[in-house]
């Protein structure tokens, strides 16, 4: 993909192999924006977690159901979108797994490991319901304005 | 892709694992190796993830679970010589005051009671 491309969108289906397909498409863009291999890694996982929480939490692993994976090029960052079909839910309602009570437990750290991983993240209800995941990374160097991802 | 291969010193059991543990098939590799090796008697076991560069959401939560299941079965496990984005996960999570992390194969085996 060209680094200038502006918008990109693929619907998964609820699949197992969606999370790495999803997870390569990210970092496929995000290298040819001119993220840092760091960045790339960081991109990738989260988006590996959006998807393997719309694919496990939200389409409850229903082959019907479809995810929408949305990448979004500026000269200043990126923002992924993760659409799942399920009954959406609120962040504040997801239990923290950094407190105590929850260190054991087996599942619960997704969230958390995107909102570690990107600069903003966020949780809306999506257009036609579902949960819609938001995350944006921004481009080291898009201060400055010598983004990799300006147009050519 | 995840595969470890199972050595004994005494009557320690580490293994030494290379690949992602990812959901899928590595978490469900170390899911049953660890059940395995609790299966067939063992309870000091250590974790070798040298060469594990990749560990997800389901990665830790399998971890977790296998913790779980060693410690319910009176036995102890240690993780051993982590990489740096394993150990970096392992301490956003703060995992790291939960497990049991070496950095020495000799200490990690001295390391059981």
């Amino acid at each position: 993909m060209a680094a200038n491309s502006q918008r990109v969108e693929v619907t998964l289906e609820t699949l197992l192999e969606s999370v790495d397909l999803a997870e390569s498409i990210v970092m496929r863009i995000a290298e040819a924006a001119g993220f840092s291999e760091e960045d790339i890694h960081k991109i990738g996982m989260a988006v590996r977690e959006g998807v393997i929480n719309a694919y496990n939490y939200g389409n409850q692993q229903n082959r019907a159901k479809k995810i929408g994976l949305t990448i979004e090029m500026s000269p200043q960052s990126m923002t992924v979108r993760v659409l799942d079909q399920g009954k959406g839910f609120e962040l504040h309602e997801v239990p923290d797994p950094l407190a105590e009570e929850n260190l054991l437990r087996t599942s619960g750290r997704g969230l958390f490991l995107m909102r570690a991983f990107m600069d903003d993240f966020s949780v809306r209800p999506g257009p036609e319901g579902g949960a819609e995941l938001v995350m944006v990374k921004r481009l080291p160097d898009a201060v400055s304005g010598n983004g990799a991802a300006q147009p050519e | 892709m995840l595969q470890g291969t199972c050595r004994e010193i005494g009557e320690i059991v580490i293994v030494d694992f290379s690949g992602k543990i990812t959901l899928g098939e590595g978490s469900s590799t170390l899911r049953h190796t660890i059940r395995d090796l609790i299966d067939r008697g063992h309870r000091k076991i250590v974790l070798n993830l040298f060469d594990v560069d990749y560990i997800d959401s389901s990665g830790i939560g399998e971890l977790v679970s296998g913790y779980t299941t060693v410690r319910n079965a009176e036995g102890d496990m240690k993780l051993l010589h982590l990489t740096k984005r394993v150990h970096d996960l392992l301490q956003i999570t703060r995992l790291f005051t939960v497990f049991d992390v070496r950095s020495d194969e000799d200490e990690a085996i001295r390391s059981f009671k």
